[in-house]
């Protein structure tokens, strides 16, 4: 495959650096000091200039090329990228963006800017951070078209409500689907009297809300729910979209944000949310308010600096679980060996996506579980396969795999799956299927 | 930059506007011509009209307006339409017995009649004294006040169209204006095709039922003359005992009327444009259904209760369901919105069902609407930010914006809202100890609570007070002083105040 990268920035390099063992890479930054070193430190082809520039994408190869990579800091150079690269011929072009009003344009209608997949940076990272702090129970979280669909997978404790009931039972949530379980290292496919024991490990599919509120059902200590403290320091835009989601999600948090203006901003936008207008970093603020009782600190500050003080404070204070934005890479490892239970770079968030979405392979999108005896697929089914027009119950019978479909998501809108439900083409399947049938049931689609 | 109202443009603009409403004049003279009465009093009247409009329309060969001068404009116009409208009632009344032939009379009539107040200088209701097409005119300035007489302007008049939106903001009622469509003159004339649409059902309904024998007091005079009344949240009627006059049946067809007249009309806009939900979610509509509802059956229990001992007009309502239903329902859905109709002569109920219906005049119509008052909206905001207030007190570091239906209010348009209470009440309360000091020396003394309501009762351009001034009463004894702050006191009422003191502080040259 020809891909061509611009921008060789962190998102740019780890990008080429993945994909350069085996497909044909083009670099292209206008900095020529970043082009010099990574044409040395890897096996790719670098341009120095301009990646909008029709010149320098000719000189690149565009035309034979088979995806462009945008990801330079600046949104809209890479979308006008993706549009120059879309007169040229019809590779997949990727772009990243920060912010969140190009990506609801890009929703309204998927050809917009020329870009055929956008990856918004802040949102993918507040997702993330979600997630983390949403379900610290889970061994394992995916997301599924576009975070309309979560799996998630749980270990069932002994004192868990769920063990020794049955799926039938357990099953409490209108839009949630247990799609598998493991025991003693074997995959089930669980049926409505399939009797949940503890040790067991449970994968269920379902919206992020129905996952959450299973996640509450059988881990309450753990998972955080409207009696739990959350405290988001920072309204940048990460924290900003943090609150949001959390919003979404029906827990609220408070966000504390120094700048007046922003503040006000802040609050204008999330009703549900608590807004203070502070220094985040003043110790007798944080006293005063009780932050020191939060259960959940996520500093989410501009500055790496910044970040490190407030979350060491959270931490000093005694709060549970602080999980920091981190800007640079290389500061990762230093919060998590300073006590901070989770950092998270907005970069390598972008750039695990990007790589994740060059991956040729069977499925939109994957999961592997369990040391790979199950995979879970996001699949999208085409006019005239074998899985279209039948009911979800004759599938089963008829097709000799083990599987499971966990969700649809049809028009952007996530459907629960019943044993009457007809699959339709265009549809988004979320299913679960022993490793040993991945390639059979990924051939019907 | 000029720092001072520009005279010339200002005037030359309110002698258009006067110019253009005395042809309105013209509908009572066809009446007098049908009914054979004084026909030359219009006719005078309306060259004298004509006469001054094009006067002042002349100071000024190509008038620009700025911001300082709309205010003007819209403060002077009204005050001219008021003393244009004047002129008929004294021309008319030359020379009889008639207490409107007197200029403050007839001035208060008239201003009374364009603010929608509907409160009467003229003890003598009948049609002895004064001829069909006078009442009919007394009908028709609260018609035409009603939606507007700027908005009427800037619906026809193409030339005050580029400043129709400044022109506009400082008449509509409520904290702004809503603009429909892109064009100014489109929106007013939407709000005017509603405002008809309205009133034409409203008649065709009076008359069809005046046809039948639940109705024999409604005739086709009585059904325009009530039409033209109602939908501004006038209060005006031709007859002696108001709606009172009138069956049960043609009692309880006002009601759903009166309630419209105090909804935001672009709310209706709305719903004719297929977006319903626009209008049943809005919170300030909710907010006044839910008030007029509430009030509406507080009431009717305390009258069902024996809340209304005397029965000289509207009957006994102490046991009997119906009437005590009927006569709660009519006068808070009269009262809340300031339109000032009575079935029932409150002034003679009871303590407790009085100062009930006194603080039932202190809500108002919803902005948009016609209806007078502080508005549904002010009320909601007013409570949501002093809430904000104490809670900000408590927890000194949160930002909380103030919401209204999901949408947050800007903090100017809070900081106006909270300005225009204050200065309402303050207004209000210095008016009512004047009205009580001046009536005093005149020995004509009003009570406090009367002296209150009656300064509420034009202020909040709803029309009939308590004791004297009640529903059946009128201000024609009170002293030429009072009557003359009244006339002050519902002109800025009907205009929300701030134009008409601004008018006053824009003259002043602070350098």
């Amino acid at each position: 495959m020809h891909v061509v990268i611009i921008g060789a920035g962190e998102v740019g390099t780890s990008t080429a650096a993945s994909l350069a063992s085996d497909h044909d890479v083009v670099v292209i930054d206008c900095d020529a000091d970043r082009t010099e070193d990574l044409k040395y430190q890897y096996d790719v082809l670098t341009i120095t200039g301009d990646g909008t520039d029709s010149s320098v994408q000719e000189r690149a190869d565009v035309a034979g090329a088979d995806m462009l990579i945008a990801c330079t800091d600046d949104d809209r150079t890479n979308l006008v990228a993706c549009g120059t690269a879309k007169t040229f011929g019809d590779p997949f072009t990727i772009a990243r963006v920060k912010s969140t009003s190009y990506l609801k344009t890009w929703e309204r209608d998927e050809t917009a800017f020329g870009v055929d997949f956008l990856v918004c940076t802040d949102l993918l990272t507040a997702e993330n951070i979600v997630r983390v702090i949403g379900l610290p129970a889970a061994v394992d979280v995916d997301p599924f078209a576009g975070d309309l669909v979560q799996m998630a997978e749980f270990e069932i404790g002994a004192e868990s409500p769920v063990a020794d009931q049955t799926v039938a039972e357990a099953d409490r949530f209108e839009s949630l689907t247990f799609v598998g379980i493991f025991r003693d290292g074997e995959v089930e496919i669980p049926r409505g009297d399939t009797r949940i024991c503890p040790g067991d490990r449970a994968v269920v599919v379902g919206s992020p809300e129905s996952v959450q509120a299973f996640a509450n059902d059988i881990a309450p200590d753990t998972t955080p729910n409207d009696a739990d403290e959350i405290v988001i320091v920072g309204g940048s835009e990460i924290g900003y979209q943090t609150a949001r989601i959390l919003e979404e999600r029906g827990l609220r948090s408070r966000l504390i944000e120094q700048d007046g203006e922003r503040a006000r901003w802040l609050a204008e936008q999330l009703p549900d949310t608590v807004v203070m207008e502070h220094d985040a970093t003043d110790t007798e603020f944080l006293s005063r308010e009780h932050v020191d009782e939060a259960d959940i600190v996520v500093t989410a500050l501009d500055s790496d600096e910044r970040n490190l003080l407030a979350a060491v404070l959270a931490k000093r204070l005694g709060v549970d679980r602080v999980v920091s934005v981190v800007d640079s890479a290389d500061y990762v490892t230093v919060f998590e060996e300073i006590g901070i239970d989770v950092a998270i770079n907005p970069r390598t968030v972008t750039a695990e996506e990007i790589i994740r979405f060059t991956f040729e392979s069977v499925a939109e999108n994957i999961a592997v579980l369990e040391n790979d005896r199950a995979e879970v697929l996001e699949l999208e089914l085409d006019e005239g396969c074998a899985l279209v027009g039948r009911p979800i119950r004759e599938l089963v019978e008829e097709i000799d795999a083990k599987f499971v479909i966990g969700a649809i998501v049809r028009d952007g809108e996530h459907v629960t799956p019943r044993g009457d439900t007809v699959l339709r083409p265009g549809d988004h399947v979320i299913v679960l299927v022993e490793t040993a049938f991945t390639s059979e049931l990924a051939s019907m689609a | 930059m000029r720092r001072t109202v520009d005279a010339r443009a200002t005037l030359s603009y309110t002698g258009s506007i006067v110019k253009y409403l005395s042809a309105s004049m013209s509908v009572p003279l066809v009446v007098a011509l049908i009914y054979r009465e004084d026909v030359v009093a219009f006719a005078v009247s309306i060259a004298i009209a004509v006469a001054v409009g094009a006067g002042l329309e002349r100071l000024d060969d190509e008038p620009d307006l700025g911001p300082r001068d709309a205010l003007a404009v819209v403060s002077l116009a009204w005050f001219m339409a008021a003393v244009v409208g004047a002129i008929p009632y004294v021309v008319a009344g030359y020379g009889t017995e008639s207490a409107l032939a007197h200029p403050v009379n007839a001035l208060f009539e008239s201003m009374s009649g364009f603010t929608t107040t509907g409160a009467t200088a003229t003890a003598e209701i009948s049609f002895e004294q004064h001829s069909h097409a006078l009442l009919l005119w007394r009908q028709l300035t609260q018609w035409l006040g009603g939606m507007g007489i700027i908005v009427l302007m800037v619906a026809i008049l193409p030339q005050l169209a580029v400043n129709g939106a400044q022109l506009m903001k400082s008449e509509a009622p409520g904290p702004g204006l809503q603009k429909l469509t892109p064009r100014i003159a489109e929106t007013a004339r939407a709000l005017w095709l509603i405002y008809v649409g309205f009133t034409a059902a409203l008649i065709a309904i009076l008359f069809v039922l005046g046809l039948t024998p639940l109705a024999p007091e409604m005739n086709l005079y009585n059904a325009v003359a009530h039409g033209l009344s109602t939908l501004p949240t006038g209060g005006f009627s031709p007859q002696a005992e108001s709606i009172a006059a009138f069956s049960p049946v043609v009692q309880w067809v006002f009601v759903p009327f009166m309630v419209i007249a105090g909804v935001n009309f672009a709310l209706f806009w709305y719903l004719l444009r297929g977006e319903p939900r626009r209008m049943l979610e809005n919170t300030e509509f909710r907010t006044y259904l839910g008030l007029v509802t509430a009030f509406a059956g507080v009431l009717a229990v305390g009258l069902f209760a024996g809340g209304a001992p005397a029965t000289l007009i509207g009957g006994i309502t102490e046991g009997a369901a119906e009437n005590a239903l009927r006569q709660g329902v009519f006068q808070v859905a009269s009262l809340l919105n300031s339109t000032g109709y009575a079935t029932a002569d409150f002034a003679q109920w009871d303590r407790q069902t009085r100062f009930f219906l006194l603080f039932v005049m202190f809500v108002g119509g919803s902005a948009g609407s016609t209806g007078g008052g502080i508005k549904v909206i002010r009320w909601l905001i007013v409570a949501k930010a002093l809430y904000r207030e104490l809670y900000t007190t408590a927890n000194p570091d949160v930002v909380k914006p103030v919401r209204l239906g999901g949408e947050v209010v800007d903090e100017d348009v809070i900081r106006g809202i909270l300005v225009f209470t204050l200065l309402y009440f303050l207004i209000f309360a210095l008016a009512a100890v004047f009205i009580e000091l001046d009536t005093a020396r005149m020995g004509e003394a009003l009570t406090g609570t009367e002296a209150f309501a009656a300064s509420l009762a034009t202020i909040g351009n709803i029309g009939p007070g308590l004791g004297p001034l009640g529903p059946f009463g009128s201000y024609e004894f009170l002293p030429n002083t009072t009557k003359v702050v009244m006339i002050g006191l519902m002109w800025i009422g009907r205009l929300e105040i701030v134009p008409v003191l601004a008018l006053f502080v824009a003259g002043i040259d602070d350098r």
